[in-house]
């Protein structure tokens, strides 16, 4: 479980996070939903310490990550595995070695194991054959998986998954929104996902918080979202005459 | 005035944090390793040029500038190598790297940088300043020496080799001329230079690739900023290792 208490972020007269509090569930999906720039990226480089708040505190399972020093973070650290929007692979080497790379930094097994739990990750997000390519070798879609392979490759306690479904296709798109639902659910861990894809939050949205310019405007499910009176939510979710159509179905049931 | 002071401190905030302990000792030797081959051993060919010509050059020049009947002959041999190995070896050749390997550096990090490949090793609790820089470093502190002292022999044998193929000055007096009068000193004097400017030529252009907001552009812009800076803190160094080690 991760909990964030209060935080506040400005970029000089820009004020980007006001006063954020949420509690991230484990063993759920919990997703960060909101309009370009309202503050999404923000808060979650806040939360894992990327970007240091101006005030606030971030809390992983009671342990204060705020109050730490930089060597001090470097354990919890190694609980976060965290799929970057355009996947930050390392581009000199082949997939299997983006892979054993946390493997090599982190853990004592051997050089066999190390194989063997790549190839099991690999297998997990449903690639074969794909060791031995560069990045550049591979479709965006199987570049967001491997993304995924390497941030479980340590079993991590908190998964965090930036905009996991930008640029992909429909189809791969449901099949990474399951992949880390299924993960979540079989590794028991807490998984935050920033997304804009609205069929992820129909999907997948165990726990949906909504940011508007940098406050939390709405925090609930993806089953309460069709009921909500917020009209800035409503614009973002049901903008399409499709979703507004859905809306009105689900309502009228 | 203030934005250079604030790059300065940030530059040596940078460099303290890269030579903290690494994540782990055998990964980092395994890059020193790879980095050597790249910065090091990639650049053989170039400085093999530079050189060769370089002291072809030197030699005509020389044997031009002294058309005295008072000034012996060998005069030419002996200012070539103590040109070549005091100055255009270790400093022409820093210049040459910091355009080269420099360039490289801050494109490869920058890169990085803006595709958040950094923030993916700090993320996996990797300290990225010290797994991107310290092989850089590290490689070009040990492998440039052996580049420079490379460097002194081709520049010399360059103006051997206009000795040989023109009437400038002959064979005889050109190799008394280069074993005439030599100090030892210089070709230390030459190696520390040359570690320090490894320092800068790795280092400053990793800073500013370390430090890239934006996207292309930027990098290109911050490679070139390296390149420049680096380029004018060797010459400074330049100035004063001289000052302190040969005046």
């Amino acid at each position: 479980m991760i909990e964030l208490k209060n935080i506040c972020k400005s970029f000089g007269d820009n004020k980007v996070l006001d006063d954020i509090s949420v509690t991230y569930e484990k063993g759920k999906t919990n997703l960060i939903i909101g309009a370009s720039g309202s503050g999404k990226s923000v808060l979650t480089k806040c939360t894992v310490g990327l970007i240091e708040p101006d005030s606030g505190t971030v809390l992983y399972d009671g342990v204060d990550f705020t109050a730490m020093s930089l060597n001090d973070r470097k354990d919890i650290r190694k609980e976060i595995g965290m799929l970057f929007q355009g996947g930050a692979l390392f581009d000199s080497m082949t997939v299997e070695e983006n892979i054993l790379f946390p493997l090599q930094m982190h853990s004592k097994m051997s050089a066999e194991e190390m194989r063997e739990r790549a190839n099991e990750c690999l297998s997990r997000v449903n690639l074969v054959n794909v060791n031995d390519r560069y990045p550049d070798e591979i479709s965006g879609g199987m570049q967001k998986r491997v993304g995924i392979a390497r941030a479980i490759a340590l079993k991590p306690k908190y998964l965090f998954c930036d905009e996991p479904n930008s640029g992909l296709d429909p189809a791969t798109a449901i099949v990474i929104d399951n992949l880390i639902q299924e993960i979540t659910i079989e590794n028991n861990i807490t998984t935050i996902v920033i997304t804009h894809d609205m069929n992820s939050v129909m999907e997948i949205g165990d726990k949906v918080m909504f940011i508007y310019k940098g406050k939390k405007f709405w925090e609930g499910t993806k089953n309460n979202i069709f009921k909500t009176d917020v009209k800035e939510l409503a614009d973002l979710v049901f903008a399409s005459d499709l979703m507004k159509q859905i809306r009105a179905d689900q309502l009228g049931q | 005035m203030s934005a250079f002071f604030e790059k300065t401190g940030e530059y040596f905030i940078l460099i303290a944090r890269a030579f903290q302990k690494p994540t782990k000792n055998s990964l980092i030797w395994k890059q020193v390793i790879k980095e050597a081959d790249s910065l090091g051993i990639g650049s053989f060919g170039i400085i093999t040029i530079i050189s060769v010509f370089m002291g072809a050059v030197i030699t005509l020049q020389t044997a031009s500038n002294i058309d005295s009947a008072l000034v012996p002959a060998y005069t030419v041999g002996y200012a070539a190598r103590q040109s070549v190995i005091l100055e255009f070896s270790p400093t022409i050749i820093a210049l040459i790297l910091a355009g080269k390997v420099g360039s490289n550096i801050t494109s490869e990090i920058g890169t990085m940088r803006v595709t958040e490949q950094i923030d993916a090793l700090e993320i996996m609790g990797i300290n990225s300043a010290s797994y991107l820089l310290v092989p850089k470093i590290t490689a070009a502190m040990v492998i440039n020496p052996f580049l420079v002292i490379w460097s002194m022999f081709i520049g010399i044998f360059g103006g051997y080799l206009i000795a040989t193929f023109t009437s400038v000055i002959s064979v005889e007096a050109f190799v008394y001329g280069i074993q005439f009068d030599f100090d030892f000193f210089s070709v230390t004097y030459a190696l520390i230079k040359t570690v320090l400017f490894a320092f800068i030529i790795t280092s400053i252009p990793g800073y500013f690739g370390y430090n890239v907001k934006g996207g292309a552009l930027e990098v290109g812009r911050a490679s070139t900023q390296g390149v420049v800076a680096s380029s004018i803190v060797i010459l400074i160094v330049n100035y004063l290792v001289t000052q302190v080690l040969l005046i």
